[in-house]
């Protein structure tokens, strides 16, 4: 039950809730008492991530999901450039050998506007409802959105000139998120019109990707410098309704990256890394109220928290299938 | 951003009580968050600017669900996909761009650049639509109603002039396709292909699909074979003047306005234009 509060709680930007010294069972709270007898030297962590460096996995999952997402938006160009009809459409709503799919936020948005349920618009959010709950919801985000990718490089590009001083990471509060949801939801309700579309990166980038660019392409430029200059990640962190409707379909999924608390070291590498750093807070010493935490449903699932773990904490888990086999 | 081991307390955790530094922080945030706030969300009202007097209002492809100049359903309804673009066999189908604001990804036709020809026969574009913003109510060319041809110009017509035509409709350069089943039924062509050499220019009536179409049906060959096909209307007609070298081009009920009478004028600019204001329903 858990589970879905901390995850509904994460979706609508409020602070993870500090479990008091009585919540956390005592088996756990020895394994914490254990890791402060033997404290790890700065020298031992280092040597640690070092070694972890230099493991041939260490980009295991980053090089996987950047080929998805690539192989992904490319079966769309392919499908229309060379007329092989395998994908036909963009990301906001495409047909795969014939079967409707709707991206659900576009599908949400036009309902929303036109206030009629179409039946192709119905079976094609379904079909698509469906495969995110089994991938994991904001899988989505970081697997396919062609804008998570530019967004990726444009945060290295943010944290070279943040560590130089060259830029700085304004934050903002996370609840303006669910604010901006609300607020877009209603402007589609009351004008009439699919609003939120007309800024939407994702459904920018993919047309541009498959029909050509436009002067579109400077919204999504100055999004970047944004990002770049002035606050890391604002757009996914802060804005998308999107991340928020596959959010919300994430808090069903089986499909989660699970936190083991015995090996952690707490360094916080995991959270340095992580466009959705709060959902790794159970990392913190102290946090975990078990020994294995499903990470909440605003988790990506972009693996880079699996990556970076220098003592494999981190993992990804499908929900019931050891017990299934 | 390494974490520092803080020495756990045993106590009780007191009730909180913000300190004067803690306050200004959040209040910064707050007024940080909502200039945010302020900020997408007025970027994306920008996008019902192009509304105001139906500025962004374009010649749809068949189907649109619009009423002339009132296309908010159509707008709303459309999921910005461009299946439509993908399976028109003219490319006639473009998307807006973001100066469109709400109809950013919408389609439009540029009939003077590529009309629709109707070559797919069975409207494609509607079939594809998932959303219906393109309507299935619709089945057949004929029941479109895209807009209405006007003979806007009628001073450079060559018809109105006595004039014949030779050549290239639009010159050897221009890319628009059309079909021409006597040249290939499934594979429309480029026009620069097709040269014609016409004693008094009718290439408006001449190309005009609606009018093809009843031509076939007038001689038993329905297109695909289908009665259904065969439109009830005629939509253009060529009407000689008393001095019998001459003729006047007149729209009729039937025409659902693709936009191929203006997009085969070989006057410049073209002498015959679509309206999107008007439609055979309501003109």
């Amino acid at each position: 039950m858990s589970y879905f509060v901390d995850s509904l709680r994460q979706l609508a930007g409020l602070k993870p809730v500090k479990p008091t010294p009585e919540q956390i069972p005592i088996p756990i709270q020895l394994i914490y008492k254990e890791k402060r007898k033997t404290p790890l030297t700065r020298d031992a962590l280092q040597a640690v991530e070092a070694g972890h460096e230099r493991s041939p996995n260490r980009h295991k999952w980053r090089n996987r999901r950047w080929i998805t997402l690539i192989v992904v938006n490319l079966l769309f160009v392919v499908s229309y450039v060379l007329d092989v009809q395998l994908i036909e459409g963009a990301l906001t709503a495409s047909r795969v050998i014939g079967f409707h799919l709707a991206d659900l936020n576009s599908a949400l948005q036009v309902t929303l506007a036109y206030k009629h349920i179409v039946i192709n618009l119905l079976i094609g959010t379904l079909t698509v409802l469906v495969l995110w709950i089994l991938l994991g919801g904001r899988t989505f985000c970081s697997w396919v959105c062609p804008y998570h990718l530019v967004a990726e490089g444009a945060e290295s590009l943010h944290l070279w000139l943040a560590k130089r001083g060259w830029a700085i990471d304004i934050q903002f509060h996370r609840t303006v998120r669910a604010v901006f949801y609300v607020i877009f939801a209603l402007l589609a309700l009351l004008t009439g019109y699919t609003v939120f579309e007309t800024i939407s990166p994702t459904g920018i980038l993919s047309r541009a990707l498959i029909y050509g660019p436009g002067l579109a392409m400077l919204w999504i430029l100055a999004l970047l410098a944004f990002e770049v200059l002035l606050s890391r990640r604002a757009w996914c962190r802060y804005v998308c309704p999107i991340g928020i409707t596959y959010g919300l379909v994430g808090v069903v999924s089986p499909l989660r990256v699970q936190y083991n608390m015995q090996s952690c070291h707490h360094e916080g590498d995991c959270r340095s890394v992580c466009l959705v750093p709060h959902v790794l807070d159970v990392t913190i010493r102290g946090r975990a109220k078990a020994l294995t935490t499903d990470i909440g449903a605003d988790c990506t699932r972009c693996g880079l928290c699996v990556d970076i773990c220098p003592t494999s904490s981190l993992s990804y888990k499908f929900k019931g299938l050891e017990k299934a086999l | 951003m390494k974490e520092k081991p803080t020495a756990q307390t045993k106590t009780k955790p007191k009730p909180k009580r913000k300190t004067k530094k803690l306050r200004e922080q959040g209040r910064r945030e707050f007024l940080r968050s909502t200039a945010l706030l302020v900020g997408m969300v007025g970027a994306s009202l920008v996008g019902l600017i192009p509304l105001i007097g139906q500025a962004n209002a374009r010649l749809r492809p068949p189907g649109a669900l619009k009423d002339r100049l009132d296309e908010q359903e159509f707008l709303s309804a459309c999921i910005k996909c461009g299946q439509c673009v993908q399976v028109c066999p003219v490319e006639a189908i473009k998307l807006a761009d973001i100066d469109d604001g709400v109809g950013i990804g919408v389609p439009h036709i540029e009939a003077r650049d590529q009309a629709c020809d109707f070559s797919c026969d069975g409207l494609q574009c509607v079939l594809a639509c998932p959303t219906g913003a393109l309507t299935h109510d619709i089945d057949y060319p004929a029941e479109a109603r895209m807009g209405l041809a006007r003979l806007a110009r009628p001073g450079r017509c060559l018809a109105v002039r006595g004039q014949p035509f030779k050549g290239a409709a639009r010159g050897l350069d221009h890319p628009a396709l059309l079909r021409f089943e006597s040249v290939d039924r499934w594979n429309p062509i480029r026009l620069a292909e097709h040269p014609f050499e016409l004693p008094l220019c009718d290439l408006c009536v001449r190309l005009c699909p609606i009018e093809i179409r009843i031509a076939q049906c007038e001689a038993g060959t329905p297109p695909s074979g289908d009665p259904n096909q065969c439109p009830p209307l005629h939509a253009i007609r060529l009407e000689p003047k008393p001095d019998g070298l001459s003729a006047t081009p007149v729209v009729l009920d039937g025409c659902v306005g693709c936009g191929v009478c203006e997009m085969v004028c070989p006057a410049e600019p073209a002498a015959i234009v679509v309206d999107i204001h008007r439609s055979a329903d309501f003109q």
